[in-house]
């Protein structure tokens, strides 16, 4: 799932500047799931804009609505009459929601109410982590199903930089496994290590050739 | 003229090298004293990329310089701040201005340095850097493209005895070696035992490989202590940091230096390894006084 978290309410707030009428967009996939902008959140950030707004006396009027998926144009055009009667959208989809709502309502500023940050699991109730770069190339297969790409923080291919610390833990952060303690624990109960020992060829940074486009064949 | 690090891989019984850290900025001054001073007491002098991540003169820049004051430079190489363009550009800069021996690492987290906003590069690893070498060596880039004028790079990795967990840093530092290596400068070491078991490990895969052990002076008993906190992949043992907790302020750096050529005879005298790399960053005009109490000048 893609995982985003909401900004700062003031960078929000900025955003919103001389816009009398508001609609704040949830989205009910992936952002729901990961606690960022799903109905709750979207009634919750509302509540704080109106709150916001009555406090500094400023006149705002603010709307709110969920689409089941905002990365989609048609569930998104179900907005359409919704969104006459404003004059600026705060999306809280992820990125790709964001620019679909902006695409599908060129006539109106579209701002986003959330940082989208990666394409995770969660680990347990309330944290979420990184598991795919969407690298194009998935290499899991020789790694033990553990991404070397992302879950290593300089995505090294051929086993670990001298960095590792004492117990298996990254170089750039006590909290965050190394990446390749992990592979290399998973490929040993598997009796598999003689994938980490062969030699992997540096990566081809244009198996998916951005922007990304794909074309299925049916 | 300084004898080519090669020969001296091939003939010399005890290795010797040290480290340079080139300044952040434009006045060469003191890293001119350092190599000055240094050149004729070592085999080799390596030059560090960005040592730490933080933003510094480049290291083919120093290596140029040490090259001019007729020492014989090691040219160091990470992959974090280069993509395969830049670094391959850079190693053609330096052979062909004569420095003809590299050392590949895979380079420090951009977080620890001082541009940690900064885009980490990672294009290559450690590994797929050496074969980058043997490549241009080879006559070819990357691409399979060929060069106008080739190089013959005298290639050098690092290694970490006291990793732990050691199992899967040695699966890579094997690979390194089955990439092709001539020579190891290892991290820090202090214990003694690991580095024969090191050693032991890599004579299995490559008994050619000439491999210097890291000596890094230890100045005080907070200074171990950090290392051993936050330095990955370095132990400094319990008696190392007695001996300096017991010592006078003013004595610590006489002692740590003390230490230092301590572990230096005895690596020398039981044969445990090839050699010794020097690393006294930010202290480089006291690195003879640890050759000279090594007795290696
Ligand atoms: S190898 Fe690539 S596709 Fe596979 S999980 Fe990692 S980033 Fe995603
Ligand atoms: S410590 Fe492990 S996960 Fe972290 S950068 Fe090094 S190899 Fe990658």
């Amino acid at each position: 799932m893609v995982v985003a978290e909401r900004k700062p309410f003031d960078e929000i707030w900025a955003m919103l500047e001389g816009y009398e009428r508001v609609l704040v967009v949830g989205c009910g996939t992936c952002v729901t799931i990961c606690w960022a902008g799903g109905e709750k959140e979207v009634g919750l950030l509302a509540a704080q804009l109106r709150l916001t707004a009555s406090r500094e006396g400023r006149k705002l009027d603010v709307r709110e609505a969920v689409v089941e998926r905002q990365c989609e144009r048609e569930m998104v055009e179900e907005l359409r009459d919704a969104v006459e009667e404003v004059d600026a959208i705060l999306s809280m989809g992820c990125g790709a929601g964001v620019q679909m709502v902006a695409e599908v309502f060129e006539e109106k500023p579209v701002f986003p109410a959330l940082n989208t940050t990666f394409i995770g699991a969660p680990e347990r109730e309330g944290v979420w982590v990184e598991r795919c770069a969407a690298c194009g190339d998935c290499m899991l297969y020789w790694t033990g199903g553990i991404c070397p790409v992302i879950r290593c923080a300089k995505g090294l291919l051929n086993g670990p930089c001298g960095g590792t610390r004492r117990g298996g833990k990254c170089e750039i952060d006590p909290e965050k496994d190394c990446a390749w303690v992990l592979i290399y624990q998973r490929l040993k109960k598997q009796g598999r290590l003689d994938l980490m020992e062969r030699y992997y060829e540096p990566k081809n940074y244009r198996a998916v050739k951005r922007p990304g486009r794909i074309v299925a064949m049916r | 003229m300084a004898r080519p690090f090669r020969e001296t891989l091939k003939t010399k019984d005890f290795i010797v090298t040290a480290e340079v850290g080139p300044q952040k900025g434009t006045d060469t001054s003191k890293l001119i004293e350092h190599i000055d001073l240094l050149k004729d007491k070592v085999d080799a002098l390596n030059a560090t990329d960005n040592q730490g991540s933080v933003m510094r003169y480049p290291s083919v820049g120093a290596c140029m310089l040490i090259k001019e004051r007729g020492g014989e430079p090691i040219l160091q190489v990470t992959c974090r701040d280069r993509n395969r363009l830049a670094i391959q550009a850079d190693l053609l800069l330096a052979y062909s201005r004569g420095i003809d021996n590299v050392l590949c690492l895979t380079g420090d987290s951009i977080d620890v340095g001082d541009h940690p906003e900064a885009k980490p590069v990672f294009d290559l690893d450690s590994v797929q850097l050496i074969h980058l070498v043997h490549n241009l060596n080879s006559g070819r880039d990357m691409a399979g493209n060929e060069l106008e004028g080739k190089t013959d790079f005298c290639i050098g990795t690092t290694g970490t005895p006291s990793a732990d967990p050691i199992e899967p840093q040695l699966i890579k530092f094997k690979k390194k070696l089955k990439a092709g290596v001539s020579f190891v400068q290892t991290q820090a070491v202090y214990d003694l035992d690991q580095l024969k078991r090191f050693v032991e490990f890599a004579r299995k895969i490559d008994d050619k490989v000439r491999i210097l052990a890291g000596i890094v002076p230890v100045i005080s008993a907070r200074m171990a202590e950090y290392m051993n906190e936050n330095v990955p992949g370095v132990f400094v043992p319990q008696w190392i940091i007695d001996e300096l907790a017991k010592t006078p302020k003013k004595g610590r750096i006489k002692k740590g230096i003390e230490i230092a050529a301590g572990l230096i005879r005895q690596i020398k005298e039981e044969g445990i390894c090839d050699g010794v790399h020097i690393m006294f960053i930010g202290r480089e005009e006291r690195i003879p006084e640890i050759l000279e109490a090594a007795g290696l000048l």
